[in-house]
């Protein structure tokens, strides 16, 4: 599938993911405001059958809370959140993420927007899927300037999980929480692993120490882009007009 | 009741005080945070529960704030807020950064009138190394080696939200947005604007009540039709983004700010035929 939009290869990997056999089973999965590539990948999920409560919190009509946008969060207290992304305007080689800003605190340099409920949804959620669409050494750096949410925690540290992965617009990375490390688990069509290595910050494993064994990032298959194109986008269409009208090239009707 | 005007309701908000806000996904009153801006309000200590979005950048860039502890400000996807950051950057404002939840569990201690609530999570953030008020003490309920953050109540002198409408004994009601009934129950007092008021009493019907906020909390009400705009209002209206990416635009620069505070704020300038 030579035709897919990079959104779609997006979508399509971070849906294996999320139906990872090897990982717990992800049966309530939240998604944050500014996140259309996640929210098609798990919708993808629903579609190709798998019976994910999907929450999303940018819904304005048929949001899934009914008590404030502090239910996402008591919810992500009990265990009852299994899957949540984060992103960040930074990324480092430990998964830790910046959403503060750069320079001195509280983003001297530039200010990003502040960190949400990273720093507790992070050590919450049983399985957090990073993505960052940028893939560069501005934003994949080897030590962020600042610690909105970090990616590990010392042991006694009360903690359900871990960065899975982190996926970007031009690789997959696996997480290793117990060495604190990335290993590269694919590249996406068109990147090389020396591609990968010169827009990446920081130092990262390659299974076998071996660049040729690392594979390419399966395409969408036909039935997935088929899904991607219409169940997936008629129900996003109301949420992410935008992202429907740039990928799907789908207006909503007025 | 106590129903007043858009204007009295912003001379209420002393200089200095700290008001609470939720953000652009929920029902924000833009329309007094103009009137506080044309009042000329000081000092503001501005709280965001749990983010800060259109009438923060306001009324940090008309110069109405002193500090803002929220756990993010943004303008959406119209990107990140102009005269917030400008105004961080240049030092004007004491920034208090926080997480989402521990806006809201601060809150509750508040809502509760207890001193402090514990809260998981956030060891090893920078957030709590920045934040002196914050304690980790060991789990007294566990046999030992459970470290959890403690966060103190925060009790903000008003909450300033809009609502879709009043009833005659001064109940608001907003439906489910209950970030601002966490507001309200948390704050000394709150100011609130409305689209309309209505006869009745909606605490009698079983319909409504589930998303009301009782007179209870309220101190005034004022009528401010679209006061949420450019925020959406529920099923009411949806959110103007033209408005907003023309904000946006505008507020990149001090001078841009001022020519869209006299346009859309004073009204003493009409805005260009686009």
């Amino acid at each position: 599938m030579s035709n897919c939009k990079p959104e779609e290869l997006l979508a399509a990997t971070i849906c294996r993911l999320v139906l990872d056999p090897s990982q717990p089973t992800a049966r309530h999965v939240a998604v944050g405001a500014a996140s259309p590539v996640p929210a098609a990948a798990c919708y993808l999920a629903q579609k190709l059958g798998y019976p994910i409560r999907l929450s999303l919190l940018a819904r304005n009509l048929g949001n899934p809370f009914t008590d404030g946008t502090r239910e996402l969060f008591d919810l992500t207290g009990q265990g009852r959140i299994d899957l949540f992304f984060l992103g960040g305007g930074q990324i480092d080689g430990q998964a830790n993420l910046n959403l503060v800003g750069t320079g001195e605190w509280p983003g001297k340099g530039v200010r990003f927007p502040g960190s949400f409920g990273s720093a507790f949804m992070y050590m919450m959620t049983p399985r957090i899927i990073l993505f960052r669409e940028e893939h560069s050494p501005r934003v994949l750096v080897d030590k962020v300037d600042n610690i909105s949410a970090n990616g590990t925690s010392p042991p006694g540290v009360f903690r359900r999980g871990h960065a899975q992965a982190l996926v970007t617009g031009r690789c997959v990375f696996r997480f290793h929480p117990d060495r604190a490390r990335f290993s590269l688990a694919s590249v996406h069509a068109g990147e090389t692993v020396a591609g990968v290595r010169a827009a990446t910050g920081f130092d990262f494993d390659v299974p076998g120490g071996d660049d040729t064994a690392v594979p390419e990032t399966p395409a969408p298959s036909d039935q997935e882009l088929a899904l991607l194109r219409g169940a997936v986008c008629d129900e996003m269409l109301e949420t992410y007009p935008d992202f429907c009208a740039r990928v799907f090239n789908r207006k909503q009707a007025a | 009741m106590n129903l007043t005007d858009l204007e009295s309701l912003a001379a209420r908000v002393p200089d200095g005080s700290r008001l609470a806000m939720p953000p652009d996904n929920s029902l924000p009153s833009v329309a007094l945070a103009k009137a506080l801006v044309r009042r000329g309000a000081r000092g503001l200590r501005l709280v965001g529960v749990p983010t800060s979005g259109f009438a923060t950048d306001l009324l940090v860039g008309a110069g109405c704030v002193a500090e803002v502890e929220t756990s993010a400000v943004s303008l959406g996807e119209a990107g990140f807020a102009p005269r917030f950051s400008a105004a961080l950057r240049a030092g004007e404002i004491v920034m208090k950064d926080a997480t989402c939840p521990a806006i809201h569990t601060m809150l509750q201690a508040s809502e509760k009138g207890v001193p402090f609530m514990p809260l998981r999570g956030i060891i090893g953030s920078d957030i709590l190394a920045h934040r002196p008020d914050w304690k980790v003490i060991d789990n007294p309920f566990a046999a030992g080696g459970d470290p959890i953050v403690l966060l103190p109540a925060l009790q903000p002198d008003f909450g300033i939200f809009h609502a879709v409408m009043a009833d005659s004994k001064g109940n608001v009601w907003l439906g489910r947005k209950r970030e601002c009934a966490t507001i309200a129950h948390a704050s000394r007092a709150s100011l609130v604007t409305v689209e309309r008021v209505v006869e009745g009493d909606f605490l009698t019907d079983e319909k409504l009540a589930p998303g009301c906020i009782s007179a209870t909390y309220i101190d005034a009400i004022a009528i401010a039709e679209r006061g949420a705009r450019p925020v959406a209002l529920l099923d009411e209206y949806r959110m103007d983004t033209a408005y907003i990416s023309d904000y946006a635009r505008m507020a990149k620069t001090a001078e841009g700010f001022s020519e869209w505070l006299a346009i859309h704020v004073f009204e003493t300038r009409a805005a260009a035929v686009a």
